[in-house]
C-alpha cells in the first residue's frame, strides 16, 4: 500500500484500474471528465488492460458499457449533471436488467442556469431507479467505495449497478493523501466477476420482452426492492471485508460521528460531513450534545440504522443539498417519512443549503442547527419544517 | 427465468411467443423461382428470420407466413425482383 496525493477523480480512476475494469465508455462532461482522461492515459501506457470506447453521448456511454457488461465483463462509466439525466432512460434500463455495473457521478448542479458547482439534485434524481447509490466524504472513500461497489453490485444476492458520488470540485478536484491498495490486495477481494446472465453468441437470451403477463413485470419490481433489501446486508459484510485487508471501515450504510450521548442529530450526506462534524464538535464546546449521521448508502435506505439513533433525539436536522421543488429535500423526505412510519415522533426539520453549489461553511452549519436547537429547546417543536438557508 | 432466486426480465427466444403475427400483414411477399439467382440477400435483410433457404431446392428460398410481417424488405433488396409484394386479400 502507498500513500499518494490524489484528486477524487483520480481516485476513482485508480479504483477501475484496480477492479480490472475491461470497458469504459464515456463521454466528456464538467467536472466528470478527468477521471475517464486518467482511464484513458492508463489504456493508451498500457498499464491497464481495457477497450474505451469513445460515444457520442452519454445516453450512449451507459448504453456501451451496459452492453459490455451484458456481455459479461467489469464495464466502468462515469458523469455528471445534464450528462447523468441524458442518460436517465438507460439508468433504469441497467437496473431492470438487473446487470451489476459501476458509475461514478461527481454531483453537480443542474441547469439552467449553467452551473458546475456541486448539489446533489443529479444523483438524487436517480433515486427510484433500483441502483444502489452511496455519496462519498473524501477521496479515501472514493477510492475504496468504488473498489467495493464491484464487489456489492456482483453479489448473487444483488445483481443490481451500483454509482458512487462525489461532489465536484470540493472533491473532483482537491487533491488529498489517498491510501492506494496493491493489485494484489485487490485481486483478493474481488472474485471473478459474476452476473446473472450472460449474452453470448450460440446461446441468445432475450432480455426486456413484452410480458406475457403483468404480474411477472410487477414481481420484477419487487425483486429489485427486495435486493436492495438484501443489499444492505452485502454492504456490511463488505465494509468488514475490506475492514480486514486494509484497515479501513466506514460502518456500513452510514458513519455516526458522536452519536452516543447525542441530543440533537445532524444529517447530510457528501463532503460537506466534514463540516457537520467541525460545527458538531463547536456546538459541544457551548454545551450542545450534537451527534453527526453522514449517510453513506441513499440506497438502500439505511432505514434501521436511522431509527436506532434517532428513537430518543431531542431533534433532527437532515441538510439537503437539493430538493424535490414543490414538497422537500429528498433525504430528508426519507427519513421523515420512515421516523413517521414506525410511530417515531421526534421533531425533524429540512435546512436547504449549498443548493445549486452555494457555499457551506462548519460555521453556517453550526449557524443553523444552533438556531433549531434553540426552538426546540424552547417550544418542543419546529415552527417550520424547511428553512432554505443562504448563510449567515 | 429466473437463475440465483432473481426475477429477471429474459426468456429464451422461440417461435410465436406472442402470436401469430402474420395475421397483422397487409402486403404478401410472393417469390417467384424463375427469376432467383440465389444470392440469399433476403435471407440476410429479413427482419423476422423468416426467410429459410432450401440448398438443392425446387424454391431457393421459402417464406414462413405465419410470421411474416409484410415488410418488403425482402422485395426491395432483391436484385433480379424475384420477390413481388402483393396486397393480402386481393387476388
Ligand atoms: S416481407 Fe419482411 S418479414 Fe416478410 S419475408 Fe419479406 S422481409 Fe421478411
Ligand atoms: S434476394 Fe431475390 S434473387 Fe436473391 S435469393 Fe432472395 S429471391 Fe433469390
Amino acid at each position: 500500500m502507498v500513500v499518494k496525493p490524489l484528486t477524487g477523480n483520480y481516485a476513482a480512476a485508480y479504483a477501475a484500474k484496480l477492479a480490472r475494469v475491461k470497458v469504459v465508455a464515456a463521454y466528456p462532461i464538467t467536472p466528470q471528465t478527468t477521471i475517464v482522461e486518467k482511464l484513458a492515459q492508463f489504456i493508451d501506457n498500457g498499464e491497464m488492460d481495457a477497450e474505451m470506447i469513445r460515444v457520442e453521448s452519454e445516453h450512449s456511454a451507459l448504453a456501451a458499457a451496459y452492453g459490455a457488461a451484458s456481455g459479461g465483463v467489469r464495464a466502468f462509466t462515469a458523469t455528471s449533471s445534464h450528462g447523468l439525466l441524458y442518460m436517465h432512460e438507460m439508468v433504469w434500463w441497467v437496473a431492470g436488467a438487473r446487470v451489476p455495473l459501476v458509475m461514478v457521478i461527481v454531483t453537480r448542479t443542474i441547469g439552467p442556469p449553467w452551473n458546475i458547482w456541486s448539489d446533489h439534485s443529479d444523483l438524487m434524481d436517480q433515486r427510484d431507479s433500483g441502483w444502489i447509490i452511496m455519496m462519498a466524504e473524501h477521496n479515501q472513500e472514493v477510492l475504496d467505495e468504488t473498489i467495493k461497489m464491484f464487489k456489492i453490485t456482483e453479489d448473487p444476492r444483488v445483481f443490481l449497478p451500483g454509482m458512487v458520488g462525489l461532489d465536484a470540485f470540493i472533491l473532483s478536484h482537491t487533491t488529498e493523501p489517498v491510501d492506494l491498495p496493491g493489485q494484489e490486495l485487490v485481486d483478493s477481494f474481488l472474485p471473478p466477476r459474476r452476473q446473472p446472465y450472460i449474452m453470448k453468441a450460440g446461446d441468445p437470451i432475450l432480455m426486456g420482452n413484452v410480458p406475457r403477463d403483468l404480474h411477472d413485470n410487477m414481481r420484477m419490481r419487487e425483486d429489485i426492492h427486495k435486493s436492495l433489501e438484501e443489499a444492505k446486508k452485502v454492504i456490511q459484510e463488505v465494509d468488514e471485508e475490506w475492514y480486514k485487508l486494509t484497515g479501513r471501515r466506514y460502518g456500513g450504510l452510514i458513519e455516526c460521528y458522536r452519536c452516543e450521548d447525542a441530543d440533537h442529530f445532524i444529517i447530510g450526506m457528501g463532503a460537506w460531513v466534514g463540516d457537520m462534524r467541525e460545527a458538531a464538535d463547536r456546538l459541544r464546546e457551548k454545551g450542545i450534545r450534537v451527534g453527526v449521521i453522514k449517510v453513506r448508502y441513499v440506497r438502500p435506505f439505511p432505514r434501521e440504522e436511522l431509527l436506532k439513533w434517532l428513537t430518543n433525539a431531542k431533534s433532527v436536522i437532515v441538510f439537503d443539498r437539493g430538493v424535490s421543488a414543490g414538497s422537500a429535500g429528498q433525504l430528508f423526505l426519507d427519513v421523515a417519512a420512515h421516523l413517521m412510519a414506525a410511530g417515531v415522533r421526534v421533531p425533524v426539520k429540512n435546512v436547504l443549503a449549498g443548493v445549486t453549489g452555494l457555499d457551506v461553511t462548519y460555521e453556517d452549519i453550526a449557524d443553523a442547527v444552533l438556531k433549531s436547537v434553540a426552538e426546540v429547546e424552547e417550544t418542543g417543536r419546529f415552527s417550520t419544517f424547511i428553512e432554505w438557508y443562504y448563510g449567515r | 427465468m429466473n437463475p440465483h432466486g432473481k426475477v429477471l426480465p429474459i426468456s429464451r427466444p422461440g417461435p410465436g411467443v406472442a402470436g401469430k403475427t402474420g395475421t397483422w400483414r397487409v402486403m404478401r411477399p410472393v417469390y417467384d423461382p424463375s427469376k432467383c439467382v440465389k444470392c440469399r440477400l433476403c435471407w440476410l435483410y429479413c427482419p423476422e428470420n423468416v426467410i429459410d433457404v432450401n440448398e438443392g431446392g425446387e424454391r431457393f428460398i421459402s417464406i414462413d407466413y405465419d410470421y411474416c410481417k409484410g415488410c418488403g424488405i425482402c422485395s426491395s433488396v432483391c436484385p433480379t425482383g424475384a420477390i413481388k409484394m402483393v396486397p393480402e386479400g386481393g387476388a
